[in-house]
């Protein structure tokens, strides 16, 4: 497995040799470092921990500017483990990882931290129909309507879906397809949406 | 230019002619069907041109046999292979939607002249 710490920088649009119209994400994909290498007999698993997105040095506290120093890279802000990490050389820290490592056709996996909505009703949240509108009703538009049943069970059954905080939680989007890859730039653009705001930090892996 | 925009600047098309709302084109359409390739022409006034960038795409309406039919083109669509500015039309608008709700000789557009080459004739 091979993956990447990148940045959301938006979507837009690409056309086919046979002008077909594909929406596509473009991420700023790295440069990262590797700044850990977790090994089953010291960590108790296998991973590689990499370093993204370069900051001042005064903007990190003690501890994790020691944590970098070990590996020898500059001040990163963003650092995150990829398990069973593995290129066609065995990874030192130190070492840069570049977008360069995907190739057009892949099949990426992208996480992210969806979109936060607040606190959301259950026709947002859970997509229920809400009342009617007319006919007499007043209050019911967005309502979810009964709980649950009477006096059996007498209570309401837990799990049940109702309105509370939406979004702003791991979502992983699987199987985009990746359209292009520019090195010079850093630039990787895959198929589709990838979850989170524009300038969210995201994780890109490939199997 | 920014880095999204980078990504589709490769695709976008220079040669394109100038063409606004209200201006009768001619739009050259490569229609692929299986295996052959044959180009088709779709005219009639540009009736919108929303969007910039890669994301640009216009209208063009006409009316053939009374029915109206309109096509939304992607400016920058490798698929249109020439447009051909035919006529210029005189609008005050950038959006001539209402043409919708018009018919025959309320539908009309004024042929827009330049001053100069009035005067030159």
């Amino acid at each position: 497995m091979v993956g990447i710490i990148g940045r959301k920088l938006g979507m837009t649009r690409l056309f086919t040799e046979r002008g077909k119209v594909i929406p596509v994400t473009v991420i700023e994909a790295g440069p990262c470092y590797v700044t850990q290498v977790k090994t089953k007999e010291r960590d108790g698993y296998d991973a590689v921990q990499l370093g993204f997105q370069e900051v001042k040095e005064r903007s990190l506290n003690k501890p994790l500017l020691g944590h970098l120093k070990k590996a020898g890279v500059k001040a990163l802000r963003v650092l995150r483990e990829f398990r069973d990490f593995q290129l066609e050389e065995p990874v030192s820290p130190g070492q840069e990882v570049r977008v360069d490592i995907f190739r057009v056709g892949d099949l990426v996996d992208v996480t992210g931290y969806s979109k936060g909505r607040g606190f959301a009703g259950v026709v947002k949240r859970h997509k229920f129909g809400g009342g009617p509108k007319t006919h007499g009703q007043s209050d019911r538009w967005r309502a979810p309507g009964s709980l649950g049943q009477s006096s059996f069970p007498s209570r309401v059954f837990k799990g049940l879906r109702m309105a509370g905080r939406m979004g702003n939680r791991r979502v992983t989007v699987k199987h985009l397809e990746v359209v292009k890859v520019d090195p010079e730039n850093n630039l990787l653009v895959v198929k589709g949406a990838v979850p989170g705001a524009t300038k969210g930090i995201v994780t890109i892996k490939r199997q | 230019m920014n880095k999204v925009d980078l990504v589709a600047a490769s695709q976008l098309k220079t040669d394109i002619p100038e063409f606004g709302p209200g201006d009768t084109v001619a739009v050259h359409v490569k229609v692929i069907e299986g295996d052959k390739e044959r180009i088709q022409v779709f005219q009639g006034v540009v009736i919108s041109r929303r969007g910039s960038g890669i994301n640009e795409t216009f209208t063009v309406r006409k009316v053939s046999d009374g029915i109206g039919v309109e096509r939304i083109f992607p400016l920058h669509s490798p698929n249109i292979v020439k447009i051909e500015r035919v006529r210029r039309g005189k609008v005050r608008r950038a959006k001539l939607f209402y043409l919708r709700g018009l018919s025959s000789k309320a539908a009309r557009i004024q042929e827009k002249r330049d001053k100069q080459r009035e005067e030159e004739k």
